[in-house]
């Protein structure tokens, strides 16, 4: 995992290098101004020395100016290092996911990668900047510290020795013990925050079933559970605090009294012992802020996990070898395909599916609600692949084509379909980059969405909000339609794509596809019966397996689960009304 | 933990901050003076503690240890007297860091919980408009950024100052005694410093605040695209996606790169000054012991320059944590604006109450009958009434606008029944929600009246009114916690066979036993897994287990397939039987049983009938129903 996520420094490995080598001159530096300070003192000012303070004083202006320059050539190296080190992860992880097919999406979820890509990214980012510039810092001045202390005083330095290692020892088993009580106490913390998020996106409901005070005294529950939860970790960091102080304080007394003994017995120097006494702060300084970063590091290891996770995702759909380039036509064949979401399913999603498609043919497929109606149409431009059985366009195993040719020469229009921020220009291209204005105007005709569109101030310029939440679902379902109609493809796949649009828009829309796309074959998924009633044929689809084709009439003659559709439906006229804005008046 | 917003001071967020502060603090000693107190006693005892242990190392020396090595004795009992007594100074700073530390987690956590808790209860008190006029997302931050800056700053922030003012303090009173001059070059070359200081911080905040944009960039394409992923793939963009991420990203990169660099320069730059400082008064000091100005003695520049070296460090703390309480501040202020909200207005008396006839006489009872009525207290003649509740509702005249200039209804006139189906239908912004929003009051009508069984809907308490009306909404909204825990939402004391009795009724009983773990599998907080049809009939069951006399359903069956719709439409037919429906749809199969169906148009009702009257009439309706164009 390391070595995988360490492969993304790329070039920022410079300033990775260069962080802790600054880091090291500061401390350096850092070490022996309190040196220089002493010799001022000494030989200076107690001496009354003034060419002495002077001198030394020079040395000690070089020093903090050698020291200013490591430190802000450290803090620029670190920050370059970190920030670079957060966007090749991003950048990486985003190339990735955009190699994933449907399923490892469907695994993942979108919630999980936006985490991923954001929350867990900047926990890596700030922990590596940590380790660059404290990790080695940190042990620097750990080791400097010791070894000066034991080059001046080796009996006095291993009451250092003794100190730190018991010290070691308390924090690594403290920091243990209260790394599990924080990892609860975040979890505890992020359902907290997702029940309020929770409650604001649903006041509706909150406040029409007058749950108002049931929410609150829920909230009171897991704020109290939370709040004894953070006491109980933070008591124990804070009963560390007098254990260090005391430890502190025990060097000090302790490096006093054997330090005097020392020094009446002539084996020790005052000023030594004044550096001894310096040096204590450095080492437990140094301590803490070792098990400052194990504690950042050990919380950031969930994060590292997760992106190595989506890092490593091996893609279930990619190009063959040798891919065709070309779609001969529009046919399609489905031969017995079996599929299942998920390899411990019991029960198939599809079963035993066989269907012939020519090219050029209109094909209503009908169905209820968890009929497989989607997974169907998904299987033919290889959004997942078929479990059993074998799924053929323009005479050939999909498997076998290059993706791009497939889905460029096969378009779906998906159920939930989505506008992305830009204007409709921009979204219709999005079909075909190479479109002039000219063509997008004429697949909207097709899509009857250029009557809407030109009534917008901006027209084709107008700006569609993240989400395409500034236009209606019936407007949004038009431009997805547009959107699909200019990739000019073999075979068009509307996947409940006209629910929001009025019957007779809808009606509009087929007509022109008839007149218009002759050629390209139609595969319409649809609740409302009158969509699909004038294809060639149409598909009955029931738990996963076909319960009937035929055409309108056939079907209404002989199957019963149309019938009853149909019926559902009927009474007289079936047209439904625009949900989105009533189109002709 | 989110620790974004790292943005820096202006001037007037200082002055803002000082009203916000006056009103944190009350709120603070409020509840915790007592304890702020003790803190304030115990880091006073502390840094005493701290001062007389750097003291000592002095007097160590030239008390115990030259005086030893001059006069060539060797009787260790005086140190041994003076380390013991060091060592009780320090065991009782050490028990008075430790207190106030300890008493500090209780009060930084305890005002944490505290506040929210206040603001949780407080916004499920206000009033829809206010989620209507704030992003969900800017609520949410109250309750993570905001609360959490204001902790950290209540727990760290707070006694660092007060330690850092009082060192600050006995530190210039030690240094003035020593020498004024010298005191003097000290001052000047802290103000340097700070200089320094608020030039490094405004550049990091020019940064800072690049860098909050650009996270919000990248983080909004990430969100944008990972939400479209599956479209991405369909239309095979995902080269030209990577392309506009990558140049995000590398904005955000520079952005973030220039940040944290001013950032990180700020400690070793203020260390360095401070180190400069120390040689200037070494300099400065020396020369005048020399000449003997001002009476500086070598031991008194000695002690000096021990004082500028323990100075330096409280100053760039204070200077540090001064950023950080002006952030906590403005973060107090949005919360304290959420606090300051307007809860919803309730002047409602009339109360809903179970109840039951006995020979034409309607009395309140305890359990649920299955009948209700509405309790009506008459100031006048200190009487109460009970009307049976039957689902009468009128609008007479109504207007409604959600900002004064705009209205969106107008002349809204319609009388429903008890037991009658009334549906709504028009176009997107017709005012369909709208109308029946006004009905369960989430929004107060400008003009006319709405009555409810003969009683103005404002008399009823909004609690009682709300609880008589069952609402379906077309975007689901599910709870985390299992199946049955969100149909139970509509009724908490039901069964366990109620809950499958209201799943069966919805037809949702069939995918809720295919589900992992039937009705106990949970469900995320978005009901992620299951397909909004799915969701839907959850929806519907929970409005099915409430029971509610009257029901309103927008746009409730949407996603759902005809044929369930119909199966679904038939049981809640029955449930509803005798009792008032107020159905919004687009698809005409779910509207045209109706008893009413009204046809809106820009917030105006433009005909009303059931459904062959309206077809009679040739009008809107008509042309909608038939696609066909009557020349009018």
């Amino acid at each position: 995992m390391i070595r995988r996520l360490a492969g993304e420094i790329r070039e920022f490995k410079k300033d990775a290098f260069m962080t802790p080598m600054f880091m090291l001159l500061e401390v350096a530096m850092e070490m022996t101004i309190p040196l220089l300070m002493a010799r001022i003192i000494d030989q200076g000012v107690s001496a009354g020395q003034m060419d002495q303070i002077l001198i030394v004083g020079f040395f000690m202006l070089i020093a903090a100016a050698i020291g200013l320059f490591a430190g802000v050539m450290g803090g620029k190296y670190g920050a370059r290092a970190s920030a670079g080190f957060a966007r090749n992860l991003r950048k990486a992880m985003f190339a990735r996911i955009q190699t994933f097919s449907f399923a490892n999406i469907d695994r993942f979820s979108s919630a999980s990668l936006i985490t991923r890509l954001t929350t867990d990214v900047t926990n890596l980012q700030n922990s590596f900047q940590m380790i660059l510039r404290i990790g080695a810092r940190a042990p620097a001045s750990l080791i400097v510290a010791m070894t000066m202390s034991f080059y001046i005083s080796p009996r006095l330095a291993m009451i250092y020795l003794y100190a730190a290692l018991i010290l070691a020892v308390f924090m690594m088993v403290l920091v243990s013990i209260t790394r599990k009580i924080f990892e609860q106490v975040f979890k505890k913390y992020d359902e907290l925050n997702a029940s309020v998020e929770e409650n604001i996106s649903g006041i509706r409901v909150v406040k029409a079933y007058v749950r108002e005070a049931f929410e609150t005294s829920k909230f009171h529950l897991a704020a109290d559970n939370l709040y004894h939860m953070f006491i109980k970790a933070e008591r124990l960091m804070v009963g560390m605090m007098p254990v260090m102080m005391g430890m502190v304080y025990a060097c000090i007394l302790l490096i006093s009294w054997n330090g005097a003994h020392l020094i009446v017995g002539g084996e020790l120097t005052t000023g030594e012992l004044v550096s001894l006494l310096a040096y204590c702060m450095n080492i437990l300084m140094s301590l803490m802020m070792l098990s400052m970063i194990f504690v950042m590091v050990t919380m950031s290891i969930a994060s590292a996990e997760r992106i190595t996770e989506v890092l490593t995702e091996v893609p279930t759909i990619s190009n063959p070898d040798n891919p065709l380039m070309e779609v001969r036509d529009g046919s399609i064949d489905f031969m017995h395909v079996d599929f299942a979401y998920n390899d411990r399913s019991i029960e198939y999603a599809l079963t035993d599916i066989t269907l012939h498609i020519d090219s050029g043919e209109t094909i209503g497929i009908i169905g209820g609600t968890g009929s497989s109606k989607s997974t169907m149409v998904n299987l033919i431009s290889r959004l997942y692949d078929a479990k059993n059985g074998l799924v053929r366009v323009g005479g050939e195993d999909v498997r076998k084509y290059d993706l791009e040719t497939l889905r460029k020469q096969v378009s779906v229009v998906l159920q939930n379909n989505v506008l992305f921020s830009g204007s409709i220009l921009d979204n219709l291209r999005w079909g075909d980059p190479e479109a002039t204005e000219d063509e997008c105007i004429n697949a909207c005709k097709l899509a009857c969405a250029d009557e809407f569109i030109e009534k917008l101030p901006d027209g084709y310029d107008t700006y569609i909000e993240q989400g395409g939440t500034n236009v209606s679902g019936g407007q949004r379902q038009r431009l997805c339609i547009a959107r699909a109609i200019l990739a000019k493809p073999k075979v068009l796949i509307l996947d409940d794509s006209t629910s929001a649009v009025d019957t007779a828009t809808d009606a509009k829309i087929r007509k022109a596809f008839r007149e218009e796309i002759p050629g390209t074959t139609k595969i319409i998924i649809a609740q409302r019966i009158s969509s699909v009633s004038d294809a060639d044929r149409i598909v009955v689809l029931d738990n996963g397996r076909i319960d009937g084709v035929g055409t309108h009439d056939e079907l209404l003659a002989g199957n019963a689960i149309y019938r009853d559709v149909y019926e559902s439906q009927t009474g007289g006229g079936t047209a439904d009304f625009d949900e989105g804005g009533a189109s002709h008046a | 933990m989110p620790r974004a917003r790292a943005q820096r001071p202006t001037r007037e967020q200082f002055a803002e901050s000082k009203a916000t502060m006056a009103r944190l603090f009350k709120y603070i000693f409020k509840y915790y003076g007592l304890h702020f107190g003790a803190v304030f006693v115990c880091i006073i005892i502390s840094v005493l503690a701290n001062v007389q242990g750097t003291l000592f190392m002095q007097t160590l020396i030239d008390n115990y240890i030259t005086p030893m090595l001059v006069l060539g004795l060797d009787d260790f009992s005086p140190l041994l007297e003076a380390i013991t007594r060091v060592a009780g100074f320090y065991a009782i700073g050490i028990l008075a860091t430790f207190t106030y530390n300890l008493i500090m987690v209780y009060v930084s956590q305890g005002i944490q919980r505290r506040l929210r808790n206040e603001l949780f209860s407080h916004m499920e008190k206000l009033p829809i408009k206010y989620f209507d006029t704030h992003a969900h997302g800017d609520i949410m931050s109250f309750y993570t950024n905001d609360i959490d800056t204001l902790r950290q700053m209540v727990s760290q922030s707070i006694p660092q100052m007060v330690n850092s003012a009082f060192t600050i303090v006995s530190v210039t009173i030690s240094m003035i005694f020593l020498s004024i001059p010298l005191t003097l070059i000290t001052f000047i070359m802290v103000g340097v410093m700070l200089l320094v200081t608020t030039r490094l911080s405004g550049m990091s905040a020019k940064y800072f605040s690049a860098q909050q944009k650009d996270i919000a960039t990248v983080n909004g394409n990430i969100q944008e695209i990972m939400s479209g992923q599956k479209v991405v793939k369909v239309f095979c963009h995902e080269d030209a996606a990577i392309e506009d991420f990558n140049s995000f990203n590398d904005r955000l990169f520079e952005s973030a790169y220039n940040a944290n660099k001013f950032a990180n320069i700020l400690m070793p730059v203020n260390a360095q000054l401070g180190n400069v400082s120390y040689v200037i008064i070494a300099v400065a000091g020396g020369a005048m012991a020399l000449s003997g100005f001002a009476g500086l003695t070598l031991g008194k520049l000695a002690s000096f320059l021990t004082f500028n070296k323990s100075f330096n460090m409280p100053i760039s703390q204070v200077s540090q944590q001064v950023n950080f309480i002006v952030m906590a501040m403005a973060g107090a202020k949005r919360i304290f604006e959420l606090l300051d909200e307007t809860p919803e207005v309730d002047e409602g008396y009339v109360t809903l109450v179970n109840a039951k006839e006995d020979s034409g006489a309607i009395t309140e009872c305890e359990d649920r009958t299955g009948l209700w009525a509405w309790k009506h207290y008459h100031k006048a003649d200190d009487s109460t009434t009970y009307t049976r509740l039957a689902g009468d509702v009128v609008f007479d005249d109504v207007d409604f606008a959600y900002n004064p200039e705009k209205t969106v209804l107008h002349n809204i006139t319609l009388h429903a029944l008890p037991g009658q189906k009334i549906a709504f239908v028009g176009a997107t912004g017709a005012g369909k929600t709208t109308i029946t929003n006004l009905i369960n009051r989430f929004y107060d009508i400008a003009d006319g009246k709405i009555r409810y069984d003969n009683i103005n809907i404002n008399k009823i308490k909004k609690a009682d009114l709300r609880r008589s009306l069952g609402i379906v909404l077309q975007d689901t909204h599910l709870f985390s916690g299992t199946v049955a825990d969100n149909i139970r939402y509509g009724r908490l004391d039901a069964s366990d066979e109620e809950v499958i009795a209201a799943a069966k009724l919805a037809n949702a009983d069939g995918f809720i036993r295919r589900l992992p773990d039937g009705y106990q599998t949970v469900l995320s907080s978005d009901g992620g897994s299951l397909s909004s049809g799915q969701r839907q009939l959850l929806a519907i069951a929970r409005a099915a287990i409430a029971d509610p006399p009257v029901l309103i359903l927008d746009e409730a069956t949407s996603s759902i397939d005809t044929r369930t719709e119909r199966i679904v439409q038939d049981g809640m037919d029955s449930l509803m039987k005798g009792r008032t429906t107020f159905v919004i749809a687009h698809r005409l199969s779910t509207i045209r049983n109706s008893d009413m169906i009204c046809v809106l148009d820009a917030g105006r009702i433009i005909e009303h009938g059931n459904h062959d009257e309206l077809l009679e009439k040739k009008g809107k309706y008509y042309q909608l129903y038939t696609g066909k164009v009557v020349n009018a």
